[in-house]
């Protein structure tokens, strides 16, 4: 072991808990100390459902207000740009300005990092459902869900958030630096909501866009998240007629495991170019 | 060192098909790194001994963040044999990271997090790393431990990187060209915490554009250009500055006299012979650092 491997030292390295409480703790640091991040992420959502609410105002049948269908979907956007936007935004800065690659040259481990973002995606999600739920209750009277309802708000969420950070961090890769990252991601995030029912009722949507937002996650968190929120009897006006919540489930696991592959094969700690 | 001295040592590269030498901090044979059709590092052998500090010189291009890069285990080779402390950087383990430190040129990235809670972070991924606030007083940033990095001017920036690099008590440490961008001041303090860091032990690699930083930091020197290591020495004997002729000049008679000559001590010793008192205007000049470093690379690049 000793002539291609070098000589350990005395000391243990410090415990792999101890290192993920560091990168948990730096991550949160970065993301509510920066007035950009906590603006466009946290805050837009809620400003959003603040206008929103206030102009559309309208009933969608059944005595139900478009405020109440629009929760699920701000609900929805507020996930994806907690997870895919930021991820995507946030690593692909990081990469550009040397940060990741001082990190890999230190005796961190390297799933520290991910630890770190997840924890961070995290916090930042349960801030925006929070915020979003507590100004759609005072301000516009929605219900918050109850019983059984909570179950599915939960796994959704979390299935979905999963998908999206894991495309986050795989979507990073892709553009030179944290600038064009959100140049490239904001667009496609905008395009995504206005054809997956987050602005407009689905059923509104032309059918050939529908089917390809049924390609992306963005649509289906909705529509899952629209079982939470909205009386069964609008699960009619769905494509399907139902709420589909089976294929909501498989549809963000397939989306989860797409992303996990893509971030192995494209994740690179360092700028192209420079291997 | 002398210059008789250094003569003896003139040339310190390990010859091609050496073995590694176990005892070094850093033993490279052979190393070759392409990009595509050019190749950036062209057969290098070096060897740096444990507590020196090396100064890697060269023109932009020449192939010095490359070498350096592989030897911290950021780039792959495309050929020869690197040791770090024993160990092959290219399949770097979370301990071996542990023993060195680094210093990237392009410093540690933005943060929103200040200097102390930085350092803080960094120590906590090491085994047995220095006290974060006993590192902010060594690199003079304590007034600055609670500025963030986006508030500290470049030489502030620069001094953070070297704590960094620092933080987790490394037997060796890179520096990539660390003192760009420093005023006069900020360098002179910088050098005094390289050379105590030296008392304390630590290899160091060192990357710079400034001679009189060689000149003044390194126990040895090496000059690459085009991915060749040129030479090698004590920056006393660079290039045959040791041997080269000195420069007597005085004035005489009203005019300024100049020459060159290999014994310059009796030179002296005859014009203070010939004038009453002190010699008008004398000084006796050895080629500088830079002088021979340009002559190098000029003669190499052609």
């Amino acid at each position: 072991m000793s002539s291609t491997l070098g000589t350990r030292p005395q000391a243990a390295l410090p415990s792999l808990g101890r290192v993920y409480r560091t990168r948990s703790s730096v991550e949160l640091k970065e993301f509510f100390r920066q007035r950009e991040s906590v603006v466009f992420t946290l805050a837009f959502p809620v400003i959003l459902l603040v206008v929103f609410g206030a102009v559309l105002d309208y009933d969608i049948g059944f005595g139900i207000t478009f405020t109440q269908y629009f929760m699920a979907g701000i609900i929805a956007a507020g996930i994806l740009g907690a997870s895919l936007q930021n991820m995507a935004i946030s690593i692909a800065t990081e990469r550009s300005d040397g940060t990741l690659k001082h990190l890999v040259g230190t005796p961190m481990p390297k799933s520290a990092y991910f630890v770190g973002k997840v924890v961070q995606v995290l916090a930042v999600t349960v801030c925006t459902v929070v915020i979003l739920l507590a100004v759609g209750r005072l301000a516009y009277g929605v219900p918050l869900p109850t019983g059984a309802d909570w179950f599915t708000f939960a796994w959704v969420a979390a299935l979905g958030s999963s998908a999206c950070t894991l495309l986050g961090i795989a979507v990073s890769s892709l553009p030179k630096n944290g600038r064009s990252a959100s140049a490239m991601v904001t667009p496609i995030a905008l395009v995504l909501q206005f054809i997956s029912g987050v602005f407009f009722q689905f059923s509104q949507v032309p059918t050939w866009m529908q089917t390809v937002a049924a390609l992306f996650p963005l649509k289906w968190m909705a529509q899952g998240l629209r079982s939470v929120f909205l009386p069964d009897v609008l699960a009619a006006q769905e494509p399907a007629g139902t709420w589909e919540l089976g294929r909501v489930a498989l549809v963000l696991a397939l989306w989860c495991a797409a992303g996990l592959v893509l971030c192995v094969l494209t994740f690179r700690w360092q700028d192209r170019g420079t291997d | 060192m002398t210059s008789a001295s250094a003569a003896v040592a003139a040339d310190l590269r390990p010859h091609p098909g050496d073995p590694l030498d176990p005892e070094a901090a850093i033993s490279v044979r052979g190393l070759v790194k392409r990009y595509g059709e050019s190749v950036a590092v062209d057969g290098v052998d070096l060897d740096i001994r444990r507590g020196e500090i090396f100064a890697l010189l060269g023109p932009n291009g020449a192939g010095k963040t490359t070498t350096v890069e592989i030897c911290e285990g950021f780039r792959s080779r495309d050929g020869g044999e690197v040791r770090v402390l024993g160990a092959d950087p290219a399949g770097a383990r979370r301990w071996w990271k542990a023993q060195i430190g680094i210093v990237l040129q392009s410093g540690a990235g933005d943060s929103q997090l200040t200097c102390r809670e930085l350092l803080r972070a960094q120590a906590s991924y090491y085994p047995d790393p220095r006290d974060p606030d006993e590192v902010l007083e060594l690199v003079g940033l304590t007034e600055k431990a609670r500025a963030r990095g986006r508030a500290l001017s470049g030489g502030q920036r620069r001094r953070l990187d070297v704590a960094l690099g620092i933080v987790g008590r490394p037997t060796l440490l890179f520096l990539d060209e660390p003192t760009t961008g420093f005023d006069p001041e900020a360098r002179r303090q910088f050098w005094s915490l390289i050379r105590s860091l030296r008392d304390l032990g630590t290899t160091m690699l060192l990357t710079t554009h400034y001679l009189d930083e060689a000149e003044a930091l390194a126990d040895r020197v090496g000059v690459i250009t085009r991915g060749r290591l040129v030479e090698v020495a004590v920056p006393s004997a660079l290039g045959g500055r040791g041997q080269a002729p000195a420069v007597v000049t005085w004035t005489e008679d009203g005019v300024r006299r100049t020459e060159a000559t290999s014994t310059p001590t009796a030179l002296v010793r005859e014009l203070t012979a010939r004038f009453p008192g002190e010699v008008p205007d004398l000084a006796v000049t050895r080629p500088t650092l830079e002088d021979v470093y340009l002559r190098m690379i000029g003669e190499s690049g052609r």
